[in-house]
């Protein structure tokens, strides 16, 4: 993260964020500004709006026009911003309970519908600020406050479900796969369609203490270890890839048409136009 | 010196010093991270530590 980027693209005054030693919601709230940067977008045509939790902080964080809105209901909110303006590129900020959790059935409807939003899930296996409850996305077995025995559900496989509701766009990157993760976003973000990138990210304190994953760096190496190429995934054996997840673009989909030219179009044809 | 670090954005995470090739970083006493003294020049500005800062307290001056 350069110096030159954190002045551009934050209020740097809000610095030092509240986020844990070692929580990877930094690695990529600064990777979402370098894929911004990278796809040479000025301020005023970004949003970048939050639900509630950890992760939705980073819109406090960032000078685009911002909102940290309701706890589930940030895409919601983008729908309504990115059908009112459509110039604009809408990128949502959302944590895994957020967004699988209390905000799962919007997640789905704003999929199908292909509406042009870059959904971005820091995906950290835990409700962190609340003090580590299991979510919707902690493994089957995990430790949290609420599953001392071991998280007795499984957990969701997000980009399938996207996928399945009609994301045109899905993809999973890490926060040890930095680089890739700013591709990754920057793709989501030109992508017209509804694009969703699930983000394996780190909580040292509510998730890595409970299940004795050995603090902040280790967590990283365990998302090196365990995370694979897309194309290596592919000729892996069901046996290579127990206990692995797949990382790059899982789905892409250009023949589909995006939501807000949909509407458009169908207005032009309510109004007498062709 | 081709680190710049910023103390009080740093929260001693020790990500930058463990996937620091060179070993040149520490962890200090106030949880805070440093360059080891007389390992100034061993860094080979590769950017690991500001790759990967979470925090945003470390930057490689080029």
């Amino acid at each position: 993260m350069s110096e030159a980027l954190i002045n551009k693209y934050f209020r740097p005054g809000r610095l030092p964020h509240i986020w844990c030693p070692g929580c990877g919601n930094g690695i990529i709230t600064g990777a979402i500004v370098k894929a911004i940067d990278k796809q040479g977008l000025a301020k005023d045509d970004v949003a970048i709006i939050s639900g509630i939790g950890c992760s939705s902080r980073a819109s406090g964080y960032l000078d685009f026009n911002t909102a940290n809105t309701l706890h589930g209901r940030a895409l919601p909110i983008a729908s309504g911003l990115k059908m009112g303006n459509p110039k604009l590129h809408v990128i949502v900020v959302t944590g895994d309970g957020d967004a699988s959790a209390i905000g799962g059935n919007h997640l789905i409807h704003a999929a199908r519908r292909n509406i042009d939003l870059t959904v971005v899930m820091y995906n950290n296996s835990i409700y962190g600020m609340t003090g580590g409850q299991y979510s919707p996305m902690t493994p089957h077995g995990a430790k949290a406050t609420t599953a001392p025995y071991g998280n007795v559900e499984r957990a969701f496989d997000i980009p399938e479900l996207v996928k399945a509701s009609g994301a045109t766009f899905v993809g999973r990157g890490t926060t040890f796969h930095t680089l890739q993760l700013i591709d990754l976003i920057a793709q989501g973000i030109a992508h017209k369609g509804f694009s969703f990138i699930e983000v394996v990210s780190a909580c040292p304190i509510s998730f890595g203490r409970q299940n004795k994953m050995g603090g902040p760096a280790k967590m990283l190496e365990w998302q090196r270890d365990h995370g694979v190429m897309k194309a290596a995934w592919d000729k892996m054996t069901a046996e290579q890839r127990a206990g692995k997840f797949p990382i790059g673009v899982l789905y892409e989909d250009n023949n589909t048409q995006e939501y807000t030219e949909a509407y458009d179009e169908l207005i032009k044809r309510a109004q007498g136009g062709k | 010196m081709s680190l710049k670090l910023y103390s009080n954005r740093c929260k001693g995470c020790g990500i930058c010093v463990n996937f620091c090739p060179k070993k040149v970083l520490e962890v200090t006493e106030l949880e805070k991270c440093a360059v080891i003294k007389g390992k100034e020049k061993d860094c080979i500005k590769c950017g690991q530590c500001e790759l990967r800062c979470p925090d945003y307290a470390i930057f490689v001056e080029k």
